[in-house]
């Protein structure tokens, strides 16, 4: 394999179609005779359904259809997870429509099929629903009395408790010189994607084939499920993957309009198209991370931790969706981040809310753990009177420690590891390009009016899920190439990259490479899509696989051809030739192909550090970003431009997250943040100081690249890095965050409370 | 989000638009940038039976200065605003408040008669038009006539606008080169509405006194409104340290604001005192 690609900086490949607005996005598609679904969802929290009367809506012009669960024999099916399927789940999880029961605002209750989404949204109007109200669980407080239960069979408003372990911590905390203890929690925030959700679904009747368009993340999973539930082989439905405008972990994962489009084009015997609104997507798309931890630390006096043990509570929303435990799980799981934790006892406790149900959103669990660790860390530093970044040196783990083992988590028996690297030295690469010794001096001081804050973290990122990815090569009639991925592009650029990695496994030039088609269940046997930072590594190592099949192929081929051994072929850039000067155009092989696999049960884990220099208003609670660095170490760079894009993308989320983003309901569990004016995401003015440094020193042992997944490290140790950073500055009004968002409000208040103190 | 159901009609007069207004017995309505309408349909919280378009109308467009003042077409766009130079004289206060107003592309299509009739308690031209005392020059079927600001601005998003009535000029009174002046607001992001706003001038006499304090607040109450408390702390006296607490002081006391998802109502009526602070500070500096 040769390297000249890999690791280059080249331009994304897809950005040309796209700025000459050749992007075809599903809403893109309208066949003829569409009909246009639109849905009704409950403005109730809580209730029992007494009646759908769809009769005025059925006598508006344009009005095809009404659907109801009424229309689903044997009632409609229920949605199963699909990460951690454990039995205990089952009864949480959420039917495709709602029958009995009403849980949250947003759940779906009719679908309207119409000649356009004006005329649709005219019949919701007219749809008459009784609902008898039912006391709305409105916060995890309030789902632990079990006064009023939201699945009246399970008997509880939890549906778990995961338990992570390692060593005996109550042993250590026991005898544990320091220990301090804190309730923190994290805001309720979401993947906003800049393109909704759609579905687009079309029956062919003649055929019984079913035809669905705007599949992403994980299209084989999700045609695997729909299979069961209408009635089909899997192999009489076709997923399209289309252009899509962000995944972030929340599009493309299996929801009730995934069932309910395709049911309806079935029903009808039409396309059926159905895109989702950014009201709806604000309160139908899964919500992630309100989670709250009452938690303490065990240090020795040098500041060396002992250990973790405590509580984390997550709101779940209303139902166990398909990925959604995994937020709760890694919460606990990861708690300790890239520090040396050797005592952990921390339980996760998932409490069903009324409201919209949670599943991931990039760096799920770690960037609220990341913030709990984080507060801590700075708060036993300021105890014990330790240098905060030396308080991170210390328990850093060590190079030589790894592969270094995490806690497990009960029940689901996870086991795992850090693969590799030196978080030294990106903690230590992150304070020289901030410029930390120089410009820390500045930390608390008030310049012009304004505090400066100083704050530093550091983090892992988990990637490369398994159990498989598949790759494709074949050879076109021009003697190009095209590479067939069962990984999704959610916009992170895989045409780009594959495309390098192709050329260089192949040892020919990236133009030669002429398609790369991923995501559609008609590109290879089998794929397992786009999420837990995976495409590069899992998707790129099934390419290197492919590779090895493709050119044995072309070399039997070959030989077949020139009467030769197959062990004499040489493969060239666009010839294949034997011994004795005879070659042939590799176009003469147009159709040939061959597959590959990659096959992984362990995890990478990036890593890295982000150091913030901040100034905040205290008068007005207002944070302003000075100079913020993210240092992240992948393994393997493929592309620095693309790498560098998710860096910087995804700590602009988590400054999001960190500062503005908040899925507000109230006290009846209505949603309050309907509008891009009310759910605030960070525009292009609000964060410009952002600066990233990708480093590739130590590559994983895990995988035949040397890569590790790289798309969530931006927003991991934002949460934590802001919220010290704002203590650092307020340090003379000892003020100390203790939850996300920090918003102007609350920031004005730990100033309040800190002159209060003082004046006592 | 798609629109409800309307007609729509594009009169080339006055009397034709008020007619039409007329017609359909409240049920119709203007519009003009559209940037607050829009939405609204959209989320089905207005659905009119008829949108009548205003931008044909003759002469609402246009900015005109005199010794009176400064009088504003209905369907002058922010962006008329930010670009008339004139303005940075002859009514500096209206343009520094005007360059809060929402984003680029927003600018470019809303209007200062939509602003007005729309009346966002938490939007800059209602409140330059309370603080400044603006007439607000409408026509109906029975006739033209000026409301003035202070009686215009009912609650929010409620005025004394009658449905066939339709804004065409507003009349900000002439601007003496003494006056001194700040306008502060402070919102989440760059654009949004802000959590408060405070508007503020006064006329130094030859002492170096102010008098005439004109104190105007948004986004702390169901409409703009004048602090006349704020006010009497201002006149009479200098502008220093001593008086803009006092002034401060009396911001914080005298409103009453709600709390919403934005913001508590102990954070706004603190943001008032510390808006009044640095508005005067900067008209004193
Ligand atoms: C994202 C966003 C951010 C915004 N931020 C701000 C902000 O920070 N500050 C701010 O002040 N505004 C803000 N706005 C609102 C914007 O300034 C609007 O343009 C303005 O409020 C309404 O003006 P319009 O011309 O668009 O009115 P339209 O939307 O056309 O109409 C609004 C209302 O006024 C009525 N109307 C319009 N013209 C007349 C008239 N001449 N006579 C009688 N009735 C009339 C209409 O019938 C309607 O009821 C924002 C808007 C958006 C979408």
């Amino acid at each position: 394999m040769k390297n000249t690609f890999i690791g280059a900086p080249i331009e994304r490949r897809e950005d040309l179609r796209f700025l000459r607005g050749r992007g075809e996005y599903v809403d893109d598609l309208a066949p003829n005779g569409v009909l246009y679904a639109v849905i009704l969802r409950s403005s109730v929290a809580h209730g029992r359904i007494k009646s759908i009367d769809t009769a005025a809506a059925l006598k508006i012009p344009g009005v095809h259809t009404v659907i109801t669960a009424k229309d689903m024999p044997g009632g409609p099916p229920i949605i199963p997870m699909r990460l951690q399927p454990l039995p205990e789940f089952k009864p949480f999880e959420q039917p495709v429509i709602a029958h009995d029961k009403v849980r949250y605002v947003g759940e779906p209750l009719a679908v309207v099929l119409a000649t356009s989404a004006a005329i649709g949204e005219d019949a919701l109007e007219a749809i008459a629903v009784e609902i008898d109200d039912l006391d709305p669980v409105g916060s995890r407080e309030a789902a632990a009395k079990n006064k009023s239960l939201l699945f009246e069979p399970a008997g509880s408003n939890r549906s778990l408790v995961f338990h992570a372990r390692k060593g005996d911590a109550d042993a250590a905390f026991a005898n544990a010189p320091y220990v301090r203890r804190e309730r923190l929690k994290t805001g309720r925030h979401y993947g906003l994607t800049m393109e909704p959700r759609g579905v687009m679904a079309e029956w062919d009747a003649a055929k019984g084939r079913l035809t669905v368009s705007g599949a992403a993340k994980v299209p084989f999973f999700n045609r695997r499920i729909l299979a069961k539930q209408i009635g089909l082989p899997e192999d009489s439905i076709e997923m399209i993957e289309n252009d899509v405008g962000g995944g972030y972990g929340a599009r493309g994962e299996f929801y009730p309009e995934d069932f309910l489009i395709p049911f309806a084009a079935r029903h009808v015997n039409r396309p059926v198209k159905w895109i989702e609104d950014r009201r709806e997507n604000l309160m139908a798309m899964n919500h992630a991370r309100e989670t709250e931890a009452d938690i303490e630390i065990a240090c020795e006096r040098d500041g060396t931790i002992i250990g973790l043990r405590g509580e984390v509570h997550t709101d779940m929303g209303a139902y166990m969706r398909t990925n959604g435990a995994v937020g709760a799980r890694n919460v606990v799981q990861f708690m300790a981040g890239p520090y040396r934790v050797p005592h952990v006892k921390l339980d996760s406790l998932l409490w069903m809310t009324n409201k919209t149900p949670v599943g991931t959103y990039r760096g799920p669990g770690r960037f609220e753990s990341s913030f709990y660790i984080e507060r801590l860390l700075d708060m036993v530093a300021e105890d014990l009177g330790i240098d905060r970044v030396d308080l991170r040196r210390r328990n850093l783990v060590a190079s030589a420690e790894q592969p270094y083992p995490i806690a497990s988590v009960q029940p689901t028996n996870a086991n795992d590891q850090y693969d590799s690297g030196d978080y030294r030295e990106a903690l230590e690469r992150c304070l020289t390009e901030i410029g930390w010794a120089e410009k820390s001096k500045l930390q608390g001081k008030l310049i012009d009016g304004r505090y400066h804050g100083f704050a530093v973290g550091c983090f892992v990122e988990g990637g490369a899920a398994g159990p498989k990815e598949s790759a494709r090569l074949a050879v076109n009639d021009d003697g190009t190439i095209t590479v067939f991925m069962g990984s999704s592009a959610v916009g992170q650029g895989v045409e780009t990259v594959f495309a390098q990695i192709a050329a260089d496994a192949l040892e020919i030039p990236m133009d030669r490479i002429r398609h790369v088609y991923h995501g559609s269940t008609n590109t290879v046997s089998d794929g397992y899509g786009a999420y837990h930072s995976r495409s590069i590594v899992m998707g790129g190592s099934a390419v290197l696989d492919a590779t090895k099949n493709f050119h044995a192929a072309i070399r039997e081929a070959g030989a077949k051809k020139l009467g030769c051994d197959a062990s004499d072929i040489k493969i060239g850039e666009d010839r294949v030739s034997g011994p004795g000067g005879k070659s042939f155009a590799l176009a003469e092989l147009a159709g040939l192909t061959a597959e590959g696999a990659f096959l992984n049960h362990k995890h990478t884990y990036s890593y890295g550090t982000h150091a913030a220099h901040i100034t905040v208003d205290a008068q007005l609670g207002e944070v302003r970003i000075v100079d913020y660095v993210v240092v992240q170490d992948v393994g393997r760079i493929v592309n620095p431009l693309t790498l560098r894009g998710q860096v910087i993308g995804s700590l602009v989320q988590g400054l999001g997250g960190a500062m503005l983003e908040h899925l507000q309901y109230d006290d009846h569990g209505q949603f309050l943040t309907g509008t891009l004016a009310d759910y605030l995401l960070p525009t292009a003015g609000d964060f410009p100081n952002l600066r990233c440094f990708v480093t590739d020193n130590h590559p994983s042992p895990i995988n035949p690249l040397g890569a590790k997944g790289a798309g969530e490290g931006g927003i991991v140790a934002a949460g934590g890095v802001m919220a010290n950073a704002v203590a650092n500055a307020l340090q003379s009004f000892g003020a100390q965050p203790r939850q996300l968002p920090l918003t102007p409000t609350y920031i004005w208040e730990l100033v309040q409370a800190g002159q209060r103190q003082a004046a006592e | 989000m798609k629109l409800p159901p309307f007609e729509y009609a594009c009169p080339a007069t006055l009397s034709e638009a008020v007619a039409l207004l007329a017609s359909h017995d409240g049920d119709a309505k203007a519009i003009a940038g559209g940037q607050s309408l829009m939405p609204m349909l959209a989320f089905r919280v207005a659905s009119p039976s008829l949108l009548v378009d205003l931008r044909k109308l003759p002469g609402l467009n246009k900015i005109a200065i005199d010794s009176d003042g400064v009088k504003l077409g209905a369907m002058v766009r922010w962006r008329d605003i930010e670009d008339d130079e004139r303005l940075k004289t002859a009514h500096p206060l209206l343009k520094a408040a005007i360059a809060h107003v929402a984003h680029y592309q927003i600018r470019n299509r809303g209007t200062v008669g939509g602003s007005i009739a729309h009346a966002d308690p938490a939007a800059e031209m209602p409140g330059i038009a309370m603080t400044c005392d603006a007439g607000i020059a409408v026509t109906g079927k029975s006739g033209s006539r000026v409301i003035k600001a202070a009686d215009f601005f009912l609650g929010a998003l409620t005025t004394a606008l009658e449905p066939d009535e339709i804004i065409t000029e507003i009349r900000l009174p002439a601007w003496p080169q003494s006056r001194r002046f700040g306008f502060q607001e402070f919102a989440r992001r760059r654009g949004d509405f802000a959590m408060a706003g405070v508007a503020l001038y006064y006329d130094p006499d030859p002492s170096g006194k102010a008098s005439n304090a004109h104190v105007g607040v948004i986004g702390v109450g169901d409409r703009p409104q004048r602090l006349t408390a704020v006010e009497a702390a201002i006149n009479g006296n200098t502008i220093d340290e001593a008086t803009i607490a006092r002034a401060a002081a009396a911001a914080s006391a005298a409103v009453e604001p709600q709390q919403d998802i934005h913001a508590s109502a102990a954070y706004r009526r603190a943001l008032t005192g510390t808006l009044v602070e640095r508005a005067l500070k900067i008209a004193a500096a």
